[in-house]
């Protein structure tokens, strides 16, 4: 009797919330929005979802497949039948998911917001950041992280090189599985000036190069995966430095209170955005205007460590949610970290990742 | 002929071979209807079949669209090339004829120009870039990038090509772009046995930095033996206990078997990087004991040992089940009689008992090496990089590399395998012993 009361009740009173909905927006929707999941997502949820679906009415289904997010298009293209509406990749997928015809070309001043202060989206966003079919949200970054209470306190590494030196900072390293980041940090670690790390790595001296830096280290490496891996394979001290997304170990520093530091120096930094499915536009324009404003991008700042991917964003980013620390020092764009960051060359990437990570397979099983 | 009707209406006249005297007994046995008894036999059982054959029918159409379907369409894209012949069809036509031996001249280019100025209105030219970089890496961006600028680009196409991007110019380009041509290709399957074509054509091994997955698929077959070696070994007495036990004590020992088995895959995983980890429970408890020294840690997860000793655990059910059902049927009285024939226990097991188990042993290691061979995640969680198996690259070209000729080809060449080691199991042991239970 009762069970079949509040059933009614609740069925009431989701008709009478459909409805305001649909009173609210015209055209209340469900999105299906594919992006990363863990931390990252739940800042998305907190800094434009949450506030998006009180504004207009749409329901929005989190999707955590931007790993496999290319794969996926592909094969719903192929398919012919797309339910991703709207897609967080890298750019690198999305220079090539836009080469393949698979997602929208932007046209950025005519569907985002401008600043508050007027200016147009082009010039707004972070130099170089916008691509044909690429909407940029943040930028974050590939360092390496160490575990203070393995080294003496008089004695902390702090370059990339000191990654490499295991006589003077012994210790296992949790590198990630790939070439890419690796390669980097061993010729910047051997001399090579971060300017000049694709150069280099555009000859075959120069790929030796890393590959002989990397030997130096090769079996005090633990080679990681999942981006989870490295947080806790240091708080557990099987390694002494791991490689991360900044993200990461941000949220091990200061959400699990883990005495983590990053090393900044030599951090390869690029960004992270949205892309639109073939034929999705029309509907995601409205929530794609409100999610890439000034204020959203600064509010998901104070979810998670990334920075901004609009210049109008910075001043604003204040405290962590959470725990009321300021995030500026934290930001992988702040000036004190950015000094030797090298911004990842998605174009040698796309064009060398495939031999390159078959040599270092190969290279990871002599 | 009144064939399809039921019973032959005798007003139409008798079929055939039907008797024309009814009663007549010479001409053969008839039912009650005078339909002769062979021909309405024939019927019944036709009739029957068909019922059988609607039966399984949605069991035969499952099969056929999950597993033959798909196989085929793995065999079909290991081979399938369709990128330059379909998205450079002028610039293929236009090398015809050539001899491969210096650049070719400006009609060509010019048909290439024609060609990346279509792609790229229609945007197909992802596909044929990825393909090409597979083959000489910097194809990539040599298609893309002449192509973001091919709407300025003026006659002669020649100079203003190799001016744009260097691949262009260089011979190995056009060479990758004729062999490349057909719509059927041998790459993939070259590729995934380190191998490649030389520039003059000619199948070479890839230099010896390249070379990865020959030695998988070494790595794969043996550590699955390996695997299947220990589930035998192991699983062996277990069900040997389970099969003699009293019901009280089996019955138990069952559940504990089946327990882990009901368990979540990744949490039997990873519950075993937590306890073989350098500082997990096992290490733990060795340096506390002063077995080893804090230092010198056993180093038994991202290896080897790690994929095989989570392997052996995770698979062990597979062995223990046939091998169980088995027993449970071989009566114990045999056992008593070698005994009473005077054989000594060792003697009795190794005559009468052990050769009686051959049909599970058989079908559990079958079926605990083709599961092994398959295994992608546990490997991937705790092998590190010389525990992993040949599947974890069909996985990654799947998902990460987007590859899928390549997956394909060494998805086949796995199945190729399989098949191959199923027919010399079916020569030395018999498929038809195999019993399951």
């Amino acid at each position: 009797m009762l069970k079949s009361r509040l059933f009614k009740g609740t069925a009431m009173a989701a008709v009478g919330l459909s409805a305001l909905s649909l009173a609210i927006g015209a055209h209340a929707q469900t999105l299906n929005i594919v992006s990363w999941g863990g931390a990252y997502s739940m800042s998305q949820q907190k800094a434009y979802n949450e506030p998006w679906m009180e504004k207009s009415g749409d329901k929005i289904v989190n999707i955590d497949r931007s790993g496999n997010a290319l794969a996926g298009l592909r094969a719903q293209s192929q398919a012919g039948n797309v339910t991703w509406d709207l897609v967080d990749m890298l750019p690198a997928d999305a220079k090539i998911a836009c080469a393949e015809g698979l997602i929208e070309p932007i046209d950025h001043d005519a569907i985002l917001a401008d600043a508050p202060d007027g200016t147009p989206p082009s010039e707004d966003f972070v130099q170089g950041s916008l691509d044909e079919c690429f909407i940029p949200q943040i930028v974050y970054s590939n360092i390496v992280a160490f575990n203070t209470e393995m080294f003496p306190e008089d004695h902390q590494p702090s370059t990339i090189a000191d990654v490499f030196n295991l006589e003077e900072f012994p210790g296992k390293r949790a590198l990630i599985r790939k070439p890419i980041n690796n390669l980097e940090w061993a010729l910047v670690a051997d001399g090579v000036a971060p300017a000049d790390v694709y150069d280099v790595l555009s000859t075959e001296e120069g790929v030796q190069r890393a590959f002989a830096k990397l030997d130096t280290i090769k079996d005090q490496v633990i080679w990681w995966t999942e981006g989870a891996q490295p947080p806790q394979l240091l708080a557990d001290k099987e390694v002494a430095f791991a490689s991360a997304y900044n993200g990461r170990m941000f949220n091990a520093q200061v959400s699990e209170n883990q005495p983590f530091k990053i090393i900044w120096d030599a951090q390869v930094f690029e960004l992270d955005g949205w892309v639109v499915p073939t034929g999705k536009l029309d509907k995601v324009k409205d929530y794609l205007y409100f999610a890439t404003d000034t204020q959203r991008l600064a509010d998901q700042a104070k979810y998670i460590s990334y920075g901004p991917a609009r210049k109008s964003s910075a001043p604003m980013v204040s405290t962590h949610a959470e725990t009321g620390i300021p995030m500026k020092t934290h930001m992988p764009t702040y000036p004190p970290n950015f000094k030797t960051a090298i911004p990842k060359d998605n174009e040698f990437w796309a064009d060398n990742n495939d031999e390159l990570t078959q040599r270092f397979d190969a290279w990871l099983a002599q | 002929m009144s064939q399809s009707a039921p019973y032959p209406d005798p007003a139409m006249g008798a079929p055939d071979d039907a008797p024309t005297g009814a009663g007549a007994p010479s001409a053969g046995l008839t039912t009650a209807d005078g339909v002769p008894l062979k021909k309405s036999l024939r019927r019944a059982v036709r009739r029957s079949k068909l019922k059988a054959l609607l039966l399984v029918s949605p069991l035969l159409a499952f099969l056929v669209i999950a597993f033959v379907m798909p196989i085929f369409d793995m065999l079909w894209r290991s081979v399938d090339n369709p990128e330059v012949s379909t998205t450079l069809s002028r610039t293929v036509t236009a090398l015809e004829g050539w001899d491969g031996q210096s650049i070719p001249d400006e009609p060509v280019f010019a048909a290439l120009a024609a060609d990346l100025r279509e792609g790229q209105a229609d945007r197909s030219l992802g596909l044929l870039a990825s393909r090409l970089n597979y083959e000489k890496s910097g194809m990539r961006s040599a298609v893309m990038g002449s192509a973001r600028r091919i709407a300025r680009v003026e006659p002669p196409y020649k100079a203003a090509l190799i001016d744009i991007n260097d691949a262009w110019g260089e011979l190995d380009t056009w060479q990758v772009i004729q062999r490349e041509s057909s719509p059927y290709t041998l790459s993939y399957y070259l590729a995934a046995l380190d191998r490649k074509y030389s520039p003059s054509g000619e199948i070479v091994q890839v230099p010896e930095y390249m070379q990865v997955y020959v030695n998988l698929f070494w790595r794969t077959l043996w550590m699955s033996a390996v695997i299947t070696l220990t589930t035998l070994v192991l699983g062996y007495p277990i069900a040997f206990l389970l099969a003699n036990l009293p019901l009280r004590h089996s019955n138990l020992l069952m559940i504990l078997v089946l327990l882990p088995f009901w368990t979540s895959l990744l949490v039997r995983t990873t519950t075993w990087i937590a306890i073989l980890q350098s500082q997990g429970v096992l290490n733990d408890m060795m340096v506390a004991l002063g077995v080893i020294a804090d230092d010198a840690r056993w180093q038994m997860m991202h290896n080897k040992i790690g994929t095989i000793i989570a392997m052996t655990h995770i698979l062990l059910p597979f062995m223990i089940l046939p091998l169980y059902s088995v027993m449970k049927t071989i009566p114990p009285s045999y056992m008593h009689a070698a005994r009473s024939l005077g054989g000594r226990p060792f003697l009795s097991f190794r005559r009468v008992y052990f050769p009686l188990t051959i049909p599970g042993m058989a079908a559990g290691s079958i079926l605990v090496f083709i599961l092994a061979i398959g295994y992608y995640i546990t490997p991937a969680l705790v092998g590190g990089q010389s525990g992993i198996f040949i599947t974890n690259y069909i996985a990654y070209h799947m998902q990460t590399s987007l590859n899928w000729g390549l997956a394909a080809a060494i998805a086949s060449i796995l199945l190729f395998v399989v098949i191959a080691l199923y027919m010399i199991f079916n020569r030395l042991v018999g498929v038809d012993k195999v019993k399951l239970g």
